[in-house]
Parts: structure tokens; C-alpha cells; sequence
């Protein structure tokens, strides 16, 4: 523990911690083997098993709302009490015209809140996560409602299309003393590393291949971990369960060995194999799916990932509330388990991949 | 200048070597990577001052965008008032610029003369880089059909298949020995070696050149200080090294506008040029650094020196003639297939590697005994070869 590492440290000056947490994955898989089947012509090696597919009447702002409800359903508040509403995701269905007052108007938390979109590839939950931090812990608001959501692009027959998939997070931040789980402290780190991007106009998203890795999400990542560990004097060993950005199956299991942790502290928050890269969404439903689980003193890591780039690290134990309020809400494994295969023509009509005029 | 073997004559000698690691260097910039070699190589000769900077690089304007890169270098290394440019050959610049550099000091206008080789492909990838990687074909009558340097050696590796009735995985020494030979490399991307079944089992990237046919494009940097005789240094406790053969020879660049696709005519010219120039026979040979950026040109290269026939270069490395035990090593601290392709820097590095054999500097990948060393490196499909031959100059 030094101390200009504790200086880098995000505390807020009154205790914060996750009062309610929800998840939304939708019901339609495409196994990458589909994707194999079109693209490649034979079955291969696969980054993932299969992933998650929104239908045609889902968007970020409908699952974020689904997600959010959850979330509120195990805070067991008034909605109207909520200060912010921030929704992050690579797929806002308007480029101009938030989706946040749509979802907190769904909610009920309108008039009298904040509400934005957050953009930072597929770090902005975790991104709107420590400004609800902030917006709690420094006593302006008493709720603030971060969400990390997504239906992600990947370009038909590109390396990404195999895990893009749809599916996150609603995180409602309070007060530490009628929280489930309480943040210890959080970090952020960021360095202008362009590794993957998508311009205004652009549908699809573009990467600069093998520069995704090493420079960019194991720097980052192992960067941000090590830095809060180190501002908290944790280690691997302090955690019971740690989740990382996870682009595809190999990258979270690598950096979690690289960082000290075992398989089995990571693999209860891994769904990427199930639901591929949720992006936004992706580390924060992996921390859905720990919550769901985790007994009371439990400590979890979670670091999110950004591509542009950047990491948010953040320290949490559970409390004792976690058992009792979880029951109140889907959990993320039955979202998981609610499973309809489709194909890759499905696939095609539903994602708009078809050009119709 | 008292030895009596190292003759006050003409002669030019590489009095220092500086490599810096091949690899995917994301976090160094072109002039970075090129001035650690710089740095390397000058530590090898002190008290030795450059008059010339000769800069041997394809891609740096396509990938980079910096073109004088001579004046850059020269600039940022401490040498500025030296002569300096880029010499362009494609994967043959390396040969070309040291060649430019060993005419300039055989004409006398200088005593010292640097050579750097440099590659920086990781600013960019995809399709950016492969389109640059295939400005070394025909642009007008090849690139623009599409072709790119793995397809142009995947038709070629076909078409030798075919016509030597070699069996399918009848490259696969070279990848082998190439790999084993890196282990003992500190300055090699992939230090590993490989087992047979790794070849054959690997993925297709252009049937039938496999992943393990294709070498690595990647970042890196060599260079090499040369001195004439009058500017050598004492006697140091290495072997001094001399530039007995050099030579540049050309072909057309695209494949259908020669003679028989399968030989490497440039190749040919310039390795015989040279064993002429050294007065020396392929027989003489100890150490062979061959250009490898596909196991096909290693088979081709091998025929087009002299040590085997047209159709047969497979055949040595079946039987073990080509390992540092071998009758004709090649590859001996990786080639590019385990070192790495560093693009136009290629002959910079082949060069250097060869000095560490013949002063046996090459730690575990040491040929024992080597004292004629030869280095050739093709420009695309064969459009350029460069050939250098080097003798080991022992202290009277």
C-alpha cells in the first residue's frame, strides 16, 4: 500500500454501495457455430459458445428499462427519489436524444432527476457507475441509477461477430448503511490507446486486431487492478469472486491469471460464453451474476474495460441484505437459462443485417 | 594496422553490429526501434565516426507516413553533416543499402559508413498493411488483380509442388529448423521450437502455404557499421570480418514476366556475382542466412545459390543438410519464419547474423566453425536479390 497509489483512489466522502442491482439478457442465442457455418464453411475453433440476440422489439432502452426494474425491485424504493438516470452503451438507438429520460420516464423517476447517456466504448456503465458514486457519496442525490447496456455491432463475417452480443445491467447506487453490497474504493485509469472505434456514420465498428490485446485490454485492465489492489493493500487472495471485461472466453480467464486469481474466483462471473461480449454491459452483468450468489463478506473486484482506452476498477463486500433482497428479482442465471436458438437468417433479419430498399 | 592478414588494402570490413529485438513493438515509435540498433552498433566500434548513413526500409511512407527517414535518423542520432538516404528494394533493401554503403567505401569518398535496416508495420494493420506489403509486386499488372505477397507465394509453392512431385508437407523443414535454430536467439520474435505435427496440423493462410510457411510481419531494427582498411580499428579480441563478395541482381518483378517462375534468376545472378567476386563456390559456404518469408523461397533460394537443383531444394531439408550440423546451414538464428520479417530491414539482420557466426558471437545457435558466411534477400517474388559473402579474418 503506497501512499501515491491511496492517492489515486476514488473514496467519496460518505459510504456508497449498490442498493439494487438487475440484469436483462434476451431470449434468442445464435451459436457461433452458426456464424462458422455461414462465414467459414466448416467448424472451427470458436471464441465463445453462443451468443445473445435481441428481438425486433428490443432496443438499449427497453432492455436497459427491464434491467432497471429489476434493479428496483430488490432496492425497494420510491422511484421518484432517484436523482440520475445515466445509461451507458455503444448502441443508443438515437444518435441525438437521450436514452435515459426515456428510461427514466418508464421508471418513474422523471421530473425531478438527472438523465443522460454515457459513451466510452464498452466501459461507459462503469463509467456512469463512478459518477453515480460520486452523485451519492458526496450527498447531492440519494439514488443515482447507472446502467451499462447493449446490443452490440459486430461487421457480418468479422472476427467480432461471433460474440457481439445484447444483454446488461442496471446498478441503483446508495446510501453504504441500506446498501447489498458496499464499495470500498474505486480507480480509473485511461491512456489514448486506439484499438477499437467506430466513427458517427459508421454501422459497424472497426479494430486494429492483434493491438486490441496486449496494448490495450491487458494494459489497461492490469493497470487498473493492480492499482486500486494496491491502493487498498488487497490481493488475489482477498477476493472471493473478481470479474473482468469480457470480450470473449480466453482474455478475462488470461488476465485473471496474470493478476493472481484462480479459476474458480472468475469463472461465477463469466458469461461471455453464453452471451458473448455484451459490451457496456458485459463486466457489469458478469457482477449481476456474482450478486446473485456471493454471501454476506464477501469481497469482489470488478474492472470493467473500454476500448480508446480505458479500465474502472472498483473493491465491494456484500452485506447482509444481498440474501435477502436478490430473491426479489429474476435472477441472472434464469435470464441465462431462458433460451430461444434461432439461425443465422433469423439472426440476419432481427439485427437488420438484410438491405430491404 | 600491424596484423599482416588484415591487408592495408581496399578492403571493407563490418567492425560493428547492433540488433534490437523483432517483434510486435506497439508502444515504440519507427525512429525509436531504428536508434537503439544505431546506438548498439556504434557501442561495437568506438572512436568510430559515420560519414554516411545508408537507410534500408519499404514501408515506413504507406504505414508510417515519414519518408527521409536518412536526414531523420541521421538527425535524432547524433550525426548530422553525414550524407544519408533511404535505398529501396523492398525485402531486398537491406542487401541494397548495405551494398550502396561497401561501393561508397570502396570508392574511397568515405572511411565509415552506416547501414540501418528498419521496419515499423504495427501502426497499422489489416488490409492498410497488406496493401502495402504488395506494392513489392507489379502494381499495374499484379497488385491490381489483387495479388498479395501470400497469394504470389502460395501460387508459386503450388505450381513447385506440382512440377518437383514433393509431397504435401515437403517444406516443413524449413519452419522446423528455422524455429529450433531461434531458440537460442535473444533478438527472435518466436524463440520456440516446433514439432512436425505442428506443421502439419496448422490452419491454411493461402493453400497450400500453411501458418507455419508464412513468416511473421514485424517490427525491428539492425544496423551495421563499415569501415575500410585504412579506418580499422586495433585488433580487437574478435575476429575481424571483411566484405569478400557483394552484389546486387534483378529480374522482372512480376512472376509472369519471367523465363520459369520457378527460379530465382536475380537470385542466381547475384549469388554467382558474388562467389565470383569472393573467389569462392557454393561449396565453400558454412553459414547460409537465405530469405524465408515463405518456406517456398528458402526451397528456391537454395536452388538458385548452387546447392541444388532446379526442383530439388525440398530435398535438403528432408535429411538434415540444412540444421547447424548440416552441410549447408541456413536460417541459423531463426530466419525470418522465427526471427521475424522485418520487411527491407531483413538483409540488415541477416547480415549481422552472419558476423556473430563467423565471430562466433551466436551463443547457443552457434555453427562451429564458420569462417564464409553468405546472406541474400529477395525483393517481393524475386524481383531483387541482394547477396553478400563474408570471411572471418583471424588475428596474425
Amino acid at each position: 500500500m503506497t501512499e501515491a497509489a491511496q492517492s489515486r483512489m476514488l473514496k467519496p466522502i460518505r459510504e456508497v454501495g449498490i442498493a439494487g442491482y438487475g440484469a436483462y439478457v434476451p431470449r434468442f442465442r445464435l451459436p457461433a457455430s452458426e456464424v462458422a457455418r455461414i462465414w467459414k464453411g466448416a467448424d472451427g475453433g470458436q471464441p465463445i459458445k453462443e451468443k445473445a440476440v435481441p428481438g425486433l422489439d428490443e432496443d438499449v432502452i427497453t432492455m436497459s428499462i427491464e434491467a432497471a426494474r429489476n434493479a428496483l425491485a430488490r432496492a425497494q424504493i420510491d422511484p421518484s427519489e432517484i436523482r440520475a438516470v445515466w445509461v451507458g452503451s455503444e448502441s443508443h438507438p438515437y444518435s441525438v436524444k437521450p436514452t435515459s429520460t426515456v428510461v427514466a420516464e418508464a421508471l418513474g423517476a422523471t421530473p425531478h432527476t438527472q438523465a443522460a447517456d454515457w459513451e466510452f466504448a464498452c466501459k461507459a456503465g462503469t463509467e456512469a457507475m463512478q459518477a453515480a458514486i460520486g452523485f451519492v457519496g458526496s450527498g447531492m442525490a440519494r439514488y443515482a441509477l447507472s446502467i451499462g447496456m447493449d446490443t452490440a455491432q459486430g461487421r457480418p463475417g468479422d472476427a467480432l461477430e461471433y460474440t457481439a452480443g445484447a444483454g446488461g445491467a442496471a446498478l441503483l447506487l446508495g446510501p453504504g448503511e441500506e446498501s447489498l453490497v458496499v464499495i470500498e474504493a474505486s480507480y480509473s485509469y485511461a491512456t489514448d490507446t486506439p484499438d477499437f472505434w467506430r466513427r458517427a456514420d459508421a454501422k459497424y465498428p472497426e479494430h486494429g486486431e492483434r493491438f486490441t490485446g496486449e496494448p490495450a485490454y491487458f494494459k489497461h485492465i492490469t493497470a487498473a487492478a493492480e492499482g486500486l489492489m494496491e491502493g487498498l493493500g488487497t490481493t488475489a487472495a482477498d477476493y472471493a469472486y473478481a470479474v473482468f471485461h469480457q470480450p470473449n472466453t480466453k482474455f478475462p480467464m488470461r488476465v485473471a491469471k496474470q493478476l493472481g486469481f484462480k479459476n474458480e474466483q472468475v469463472e461465477p462471473g463469466l458469461l461471455v460464453p453464453l452471451i458473448g461480449n455484451t459490451y457496456a454491459g458485459s463486466a457489469m452483468i458478469g457482477l449481476t451474476a456474482i450478486l446473485d450468489i456471493a454471501q454476506p463478506g464477501d469481497r469482489i473486484l470488478l474492472v470493467s474495460y473500454g476500448s480508446g482506452a480505458g479500465s474502472d476498477a472498483f473493491s465491494m463486500h456484500a452485506t447482509d441484505l444481498l440474501p435477502k433482497r436478490r430473491t426479489l428479482a429474476t435472477s441472472t442465471a434464469d435470464y441465462i437459462s431462458r433460451r430461444t436458438e434461432i439461425d443465422y437468417a433469423t439472426y440476419a433479419r432481427f439485427r437488420g443485417k438484410l438491405v430491404t430498399k | 594496422m600491424s596484423e599482416d592478414n588484415r591487408v592495408n588494402s581496399n578492403d571493407v570490413w563490418i567492425v560493428g553490429v547492433g540488433l534490437t529485438p523483432v517483434g510486435e513493438h506497439w508502444e515504440k515509435s519507427l525512429r525509436e526501434i531504428a536508434l537503439e540498433a544505431i546506438a548498439a552498433a556504434l557501442a561495437e566500434a568506438p572512436g568510430l565516426s559515420p560519414q554516411a548513413l545508408y537507410v534500408a526500409n519499404t514501408l515506413a511512407p504507406a504505414l508510417s507516413g515519414q519518408s527521409q527517414l536518412g536526414s531523420l535518423l541521421a538527425d535524432f542520432a547524433g550525426l548530422r553533416g553525414v550524407e544519408a538516404m533511404t535505398i529501396e528494394a523492398a525485402g531486398a533493401s537491406g542487401g541494397a543499402a548495405l551494398r550502396q554503403a561497401y561501393l561508397a567505401l570502396k570508392a574511397g569518398a568515405f572511411d565509415v559508413a552506416l547501414v540501418v535496416g528498419l521496419e515499423k508495420v504495427t501502426d497499422q494493420a489489416g488490409p492498410a498493411l497488406q496493401a502495402a506489403l504488395a506494392t513489392a509486386t507489379d502494381a499495374d499488372y499484379e497488385a491490381v488483380q489483387g495479388i498479395t505477397p501470400t497469394a504470389q507465394a502460395a501460387l508459386i509453392m503450388r505450381r513447385y509442388l506440382h512440377e518437383s512431385g514433393a509431397p504435401a508437407d515437403a517444406l516443413a523443414g524449413f519452419s522446423l529448423v528455422a524455429h529450433a535454430n531461434a531458440v537460442g536467439n535473444p533478438y527472435a520474435m518466436f524463440r520456440r521450437a516446433i514439432k512436425p505435427e505442428d506443421y502439419s496440423r496448422a490452419g491454411m493462410v493461402s493453400e497450400p502455404v500453411n501458418m507455419y510457411d508464412a513468416a511473421p510481419v514485424a517490427d525491428g531494427a539492425a544496423a551495421l557499421i563499415l569501415a575500410r582498411s585504412s579506418a580499422l580499428p586495433p585488433a580487437g579480441p574478435l575476429p575481424a570480418v571483411r566484405v569478400a563478395g557483394s552484389s546486387l541482381a534483378i529480374a522482372a518483378v512480376a512472376l509472369h514476366d519471367r523465363r520459369d517462375p520457378l527460379v530465382l534468376e536475380a537470385a542466381n545472378h547475384s549469388a554467382n556475382q558474388a562467389y565470383r567476386q569472393a573467389g569462392v563456390t557454393a561449396d565453400d559456404i558454412d553459414v547460409f542466412e537465405l530469405h524465408d518469408p515463405f518456406s517456398i523461397y528458402a526451397a528456391l533460394s537454395l536452388e538458385a545459390a548452387g546447392f541444388a537443383s532446379r526442383g530439388q531444394g525440398w530435398r535438403l531439408a528432408q535429411d538434415g543438410e540444412i540444421t547447424r550440423q548440416g552441410r549447408i546451414p541456413v536460417t541459423t538464428l531463426g530466419g525470418s519464419k522465427a526471427r521475424g520479417d522485418t520487411g527491407g530491414a531483413t538483409g540488415v539482420y541477416q547480415v549481422a547474423e552472419v558476423t556473430l557466426q563467423l565471430q562466433g558471437r551466436a551463443g547457443p545457435s552457434q555453427v562451429e566453425g564458420a569462417r564464409i558466411g553468405m546472406a541474400q534477400c529477395l525483393g517481393g517474388s524475386g524481383g531483387t536479390a541482394a547477396t553478400h559473402i563474408l570471411v572471418r579474418v583471424d588475428p596474425a
